[in-house]
């Protein structure tokens, strides 16, 4: 008898203009140049070559040689991100492949180590006959140079990035494995278990993270471990705080619920259900972390708190050139300066573009 | 605010304060071996070791203990440092407090003062060359360590330049302008990570702002490009920085630390890890309970004052 | 009427009895990632001082794109391309710099925007909302301001002036924010009101409230009004004339008592069909339109009514009718090969102007 009411008229439309969301004044599409296959390839050329006649010819200015490298290789740059264009389209980011490859490249150094042709990057006993000090010179036996005991620096800055990788991988996944526990039970459970959780945690940021690590390091012994277990506790309260958010997130997801109807107990909930929904978040988060745990270990390293000379660390590398040494050799500040940097900002760039793509509600920062 | 929330928050304050105290005062349980051994060293008669042990009171409860201490904190008593030249801690705390205070404010001025102008120019022509520009920068220096940055600072400027003194204070009641000639350049440093930061969330909040429908309703009385910038999209961008600012406060503390000890400057940073270099456990618990116990309450502050500064929030209790 | 461009050469010197507004062919186009959109797709008409003209469309349809355009806040730019010319009182305002353009804008042309809510800075008084303005058109002291944006407050309607001068957008309600944004457009009293949507954001009964209000104001200012709406009900019995748009184009155009009696295209005839009316049976099915809008990154070539239009035919796919009057009745333009509710027996013939496929 009663017929349905429809809406009348208005339909949304496929492309409609008003919801493009294109806000012509604010957003820009970057139009460049099309890439050229042969552009590129002069460019990549050129750039090596320029690199290549700095490091053979331009032996005796290190300054000068540093600088010809860096444009050779800025040219090069061009010229392999033109070619990448050609090949995989507009999309390809050769910035962040080249740091993929960096921390590949220094993993793969690190687990190798011994096995690789260096110098002495430790006993000083066996480097007396070394140079001193010597400048970098990608030709000759120590391509890093040496510092003041003629320990050679390239083994000193990859049995460094042993230690710091050690380290800190090591605290982030600590702090993932129990903070991401901590935190599902706290999202799960609420009330006063999440009460007494987020008071704890509140206590843990209640002090400032350098200030933690003093604390810690002068009562504890700088062994790897306790290092380790030192940085884990500054990674503790994000990784908290972010399993907990999306716990609580999900929990209120239908398959949440199907899976607790069924009769599964929670522990059961708990793991099968949210933790592997909370992972991913976590584990694009642990990245940017890690950046944070290196910085922080070289930080301590810095200050004489971490990893011990002359067991060598970056952080207590760069120390050595404190005082009058890095004006004669400032080769030994910017050796393991430049590779932390190198090091940071590839973590820091990649854990990103991870988190862009796999957490949704990370704040862009 | 409501009464029943700051009641609330106050509680919740206090009982975090007393748990940092707390473990502050564990700190030194977990020191492996005995701590008479420590101070007195080896070689000495179990008698001796029992007496320091005594001393402090390490044979009572530990709640005892613990009641003891917090209530000599509580009185301005922070103990007695075991190196010499066992100085009094907290007369030394408070002697060093105003120039790491001094640091960490001018630093944070420096910031917000060069971030503001960086993040309204990324944000006016979002996506621009200037724009990835900055933002490229931004994201270079967050790369760089405090330490390392303080480090090539001091040897181009300080060393290389002389521009700029390294290792010397002048107090404030020395006067101003000695004052702040020897500050500059370590308040320089500290404000390097904070600026990249701010600049990077001012930004992306401004571009945010500038999307609203009040912007283009602005827009479209005529109004013009500064205005706009500055009248109407800054006010409620400015809020996240308020938050920031808070968020950035714990970083803050440790890069003062970090550029005091390079700058070899007479304040917290060089008299905590001072302390720390030389096992003064007595020394780093009270310089950590009074680093922990400011910086609660000032996070505390900035989340009340947050409170206020919204009108949206401050309204919406009514 | 009949034909804009010469229109234009005779309205070279702005004169006081000439139209306030004339728009040629404009197309505005904007590159989004995806492809090219032609939000406006080639869209002309005129507006009298004085006049109320209603653009009544869906959403998609390029509606409020072409408010902005008009009013220049779409420039050719980066990201838009616009063609064709918008002639306000003799100015052509695709080519005005930057700064004359700000001169205009609340001061000779005024914008009212959809949703009160968003258009109101949160963290600004309403009496800055009104002062700022004053003050940078007219020039106007502090106290000036304030005073005459008291008068403001009053000639909208809000009740206590005083007291709401002072307050922040959210401690009013929806229907009393939106007499603020009618009062901000007109403070300096412009002689053009471009009102986008004004009252879709809004409760039914404050709806009617708004509309009164601004047919008030309009007789009170003598501006000319251009009433943008998805709701053929808003412009009904206000507008002077009214402009149909579909998919980007103006398919229809007369003036509103002839498109009310007698709409020529079967889309507004569709649209007036599906207006809900109190004196038909209850419980009754409303015709809603089936379908939907034409994708406007990739248009067909032919008319984009057609494939929701149940009179289209074969030649209606094939090639793209432009506005045209039947003879006789010039004011009323509609662009279709088989138009309805003609008085003639038989269907008009397709217009002789060769249709530009795309």
């Amino acid at each position: 008898m009663s017929e349905t009411v429809e809406r009348p008229v208005v339909t949304v439309a496929t492309a409609d203009v008003e919801m493009a969301g294109v806000h012509p004044d604010v957003d820009v599409v970057a139009m460049r140049r099309k890439p050229r296959a042969w552009r590129g390839a002069l460019l990549f050329v050129l750039g090596l070559v320029v690199a290549g006649v700095a490091v053979a010819a331009i032996r005796d200015n290190g300054w000068v040689q540093l600088v010809v490298i860096l444009v050779g290789l800025g040219i090069w740059y061009a010229g392999a991100a033109e070619l990448g264009r050609v090949r995989f389209g507009p999309g390809f980011d050769l910035l962040s492949w080249l740091c993929a490859t960096w921390l590949v490249v220094l993993v793969l150094a690190a687990i190798f180590a011994p096995l690789l042709p260096f110098g002495e990057s430790e006993d000083l006993t066996k480097s007396i006959l070394a140079p001193a000090n010597a400048t970098p010179d990608l030709l000759s036996d120590y391509p890093l140079g040496t510092n003041n005991f003629g320990l050679d620096l390239l083994a000193r800055v990859v049995y460094g990035a042993r230690a710091s990788l050690v380290v800190s991988i090591g605290a982030v996944v600590l702090g993932m494995v129990v903070g991401g526990a901590i935190g599902v039970v706290a999202g799960y459970y609420r009330r006063a278990v999440d009460a007494v959780i987020g008071i704890g945690t509140n206590s843990l940021l209640a002090v400032p993270p350098l200030i933690l690590l003093i604390a810690l390091a002068t009562v504890l012994d700088p062994t790897l471990y306790n290092i380790a277990f030192a940085l884990s506790l500054l990674a503790l309260p994000s990784m908290i705080r972010m399993a907990r958010a999306n716990t609580m997130a999900f929990s209120q997801r239908e398959f949440v619920l199907a899976s607790k109807s069924m009769g599964a107990s929670s522990a059961r909930v708990m793991l099968r259900e949210i933790v592997p929904n909370v992972v991913l978040p976590l584990a694009s988060y642990a990245m940017v972390m890690v950046s944070v745990l290196i910085v922080a270990e070289a930080s301590l390293s810095f200050l004489g708190l971490g990893v011990q000379a002359p067991s060598p660390s970056w952080g207590n590398m760069i120390a050595e050139g404190e005082g009058d040494a890095f004006k004669e050799h400032p080769h030994i500040v910017l050796v393991p300066g430049t590779v932390l940097f190198l090091t940071v900002f590839s973590f820091n760039l990649l854990g990103e573009k991870a988190r862009k793509r796999f957490d949704s509600r990370a704040a862009k920062l | 605010m409501a009464l029943r929330t700051v009641l609330k928050r106050l509680g919740e304050l206090v009982l975090v304060l007393l748990i940092v105290s707390f473990g502050t005062f564990m700190l030194i349980s977990l020191m492996p071996g005995d701590p008479a051994v420590s101070i007195l060293g080896e070689g000495h008669s179990p008698a001796e070791y029992a007496a320091v042990r005594a001393d402090l009171g390490l044979n009572d409860p530990l709640f005892e203990r613990y009641l003891h201490w917090l209530g000599e904190a509580l009185s301005g008593n922070l103990g007695t440092s075991i190196v010499p030249p066992y100085v009094d801690v907290a007369d030394r705390i408070m002697g060093a407090l105003p120039v790491s205070v001094e640091l960490a404010v001018l630093g944070m001025g420096m910031a917000l003062l060069f971030s503001l102008p960086l993040a309204m120019i990324s944000a006016h022509r979002a996506g621009g060359r200037l724009d990835r520009l900055i933002s490229a920068g931004t994201f270079g220096v967050l790369s760089v360590p405090s330490f390392l940055a303080g480090l090539l600072i001091i040897m181009v400027f300080a060393n290389q330049l002389g521009w700029f003194p390294r290792a010397e204070w002048s107090r404030l009641s020395e006067g101003l302008g000695q004052n702040l000639y020897h500050a500059f350049l370590p308040a320089l440093t500290i404000a390097l990570a904070e600026t990249a930061m701010f600049t990077r969330v001012l930004r992306n909040d401004l571009i945010g702002t500038l999307n609203e429908d009040f912007i283009l309703a602005a827009k479209a009385k005529g109004m013009g490009t500064m205005h706009i910038l500055f009248s109407d999209a800054l006010r409620p961008s400015s809020f996240s920085l308020v938050t920031l600012m808070g968020i950035s406060l714990g970083r803050l503390i440790g890069s003062t630390i970090i550029v005091e000890y390079l700058f070899a400057l007479p304040g917290m940073g060089s008299l905590i890890i001072g302390a720390a270099d030389n096992g003064d456990f007595v020394m780093v618990q009270g310089a950590v309970l009074v680093i922990a116990v400011i910086y609660v309450v000032v996070n505390a502050l900035i989340d009340i004052s947050y409170g206020y500064l919204d009108p949206r929030i401050r309204r919406a209790h009514v | 009427m009949t034909n804009a461009p010469a229109l234009l050469e005779e309205q070279a010197a702005a004169s006081p009895s000439g139209p306030l507004l004339v728009v040629d062919e404009l197309r505005t186009t904007i590159h989004t990632p995806r492809g090219d959109l032609r939000a406006v797709d080639g869209v002309s008409l005129t507006l009298d001082r004085g006049e109320m003209l209603g653009i009544v469309g869906e959403s998609g349809s390029g509606k409020s794109v072409l408010g902005r355009t008009i009013m220049g806040l779409h420039t050719t730019g980066p990201t838009t391309t616009i063609q064709g010319r918008v002639a306000f009182d003799g100015l052509d305002i695709q080519q005005l710099e930057p700064a004359r353009l700000r001169e205009l804008w609340g001061d000779r042309i005024g914008m009212v925007f959809q949703d009160p809510m968003t258009a109101l800075n949160p963290v600004k008084k309403i009496g800055v909302h009104l002062t700022e303005t004053l003050r940078k058109h007219r020039g106007l002291s502090r106290a000036e301001a304030r005073d005459r944006a008291l008068e403001l407050l009053a000639q909208v309607g809000i009740p206590d002036p005083r007291r709401r001068i002072g307050q922040f957008p959210h401690e009013m309600s929806g229907g009393m924010r939106q007499r603020v944004v009618i009062a901000m457009a007109l403070a300096n009293e412009p002689d053009l009101l471009i009102a986008d949507e004004p009252t879709t954001a809004l409760d039914v009964t404050v709806q009617r409230q708004i509309l009164d209000l601004l047919d008030r104001l309009q007789d009170e200012l003598g501006m000319a009004v251009i009433l943008i709406s998805h709701n053929l009900g808003v412009v009904a019995g206000r507008a002077d004339r009214v402009a149909v748009m579909y998919a980007g184009r103006v398919v229809e155009t007369a003036e509103a008592a002839s498109l009310f009696r007698a709409p020529h295209h079967p889309y507004a005839e569709a649209l007036l069909d599906a207006i809900p009316r109190l004196e038909l049976p209850p419980h009754l099915r409303l015709d809603a339109i089936d379908g939907a809008p034409p994708n406007m990154l990739r248009p067909p070539p032919g008319c984009r009514f057609a494939p929701r239009c149940r009179y289209a035919q074969d030649d209606c796919v094939a090639t793209m009718p432009t506005l045209a009057a039947t003879p006789g009745v010039p004011d009323h333009r509609f662009a279709c090969f088989h138009p309805v509710h003609l008085d003639a027996p038989e269907p008009a013939a397709p217009t002789a102007d060769t249709a530009g496929g795309r």
